[in-house]
């Protein structure tokens, strides 16, 4: 059994963070409709917990736009040698070099890697909000709304990166690079 | 309606005006990124200009200028609206809207109309 480095970072960065977040962000819109619908998690506590809790999603939100625009986007748009037979290695040039794939890219790789750029700033700001003004969300509607509003876009903004993230990975994988062997075959 | 009423309905009284400078600046840098990435998409000169990392092309631009138009904006309003109280649900509906047409724009078969 083995894995490429390339695929062990898209699997860190779509599986690990990217997953994590979208678990998260459900977690996190349950936590606040808990607290608008009963008022037994506004507590000094309670307030604590979901600052706590949003500033680990604006971490993880921070990790996987990074780490998928730096690590993992320069291999995908890598450019193939002229005349390249294989483009297996090249996996922006492999979709569109099909007209069946052409799409998966001009579509899905278009707006995932801007949308996705939407989750950090949205939840950094939830995050802002529910440290520094903990007390007042019990009393300010609008300040709920805006807090619900914009978690509810990280998640639609992260589902849809997740969504074409699994798609492009399915059509053409980003792979290469050292083999680490996870277990040894007889 | 008075403006003060106004604000009582809005907020808490004595709500700081920091949350409407987070609130508005992230509707901001939202739509900086959206902006930046049809701009980018239309303009070779532009596109390569925001090339600032080469192996990542214009998207290193794009997101690195609009996180700080965002961050310079936060910075500019929560000092501008120190000791003020702006309306929070007038700032909620613009930064909303912003967030919409970020994600709009951002979804190539329309921002390729603009």
């Amino acid at each position: 059994m083995e894995i490429t480095t390339r695929s062990l970072w898209t699997l860190v960065h779509g599986m690990g963070f990217g997953a994590l977040y979208l678990l998260a962000c459900s977690g996190a819109i349950v936590l606040l409709f808990l607290r608008s619908a009963t008022n037994e998690h506004s507590t000094p506590k309670g307030d604590r917990v979901l600052g706590i809790y949003l500033t680990v999603m604006a971490a993880v939100a921070w990790l996987t736009v990074l780490s998928g625009t730096y690590i993992i986007y320069p291999w995908y748009r890598a450019a193939p040698p002229a005349g390249a037979a294989h483009l297996t290695a090249f996996p922006r040039s492999l979709l569109l070099s099909n007209p069946a794939t052409k799409q998966w890219h001009l579509i899905g790789m278009e707006w995932k890697e801007h949308v996705a750029w939407l989750v950090p700033i949205a939840v950094t700001m939830a995050a802002f909000i529910a440290i520094k003004y903990a007390r007042d969300l019990k009393h300010s509607p609008p300040l709920r709304t805006a807090l619900y509003g914009f978690v509810a876009t990280s998640l639609f903004a992260a589902g849809v990166a997740g969504f074409f993230g699994a798609m492009l990975d399915k059509n053409a994988p980003v792979d290469g690079g050292q083999t680490i062997r996870l277990v040894q075959g007889e | 309606m008075s403006s003060q009423s106004a604000i009582s309905q809005d907020s808490a009284p004595g709500l700081p005006n920091g949350s409407a400078a987070a609130i508005l600046s992230a509707g901001i840098g939202s739509f900086t990124l959206a902006l930046l990435t049809i701009v980018a998409d239309q303009s070779a000169t532009v596109k390569s200009m925001l090339s600032i990392y080469k192996p990542t092309g214009a998207l290193s631009g794009v997101t690195t200028f609009a996180m700080l138009a965002w961050i310079v904006v936060w910075a500019i309003l929560d000092w501008r609206w120190r000791g003020r109280n702006p309306s929070l649900k007038r700032i909620n509906v613009i930064a909303f809207a912003l967030l919409a047409l970020s994600l709009l724009a951002t979804f190539p078969p329309l921002g390729d109309l603009l």
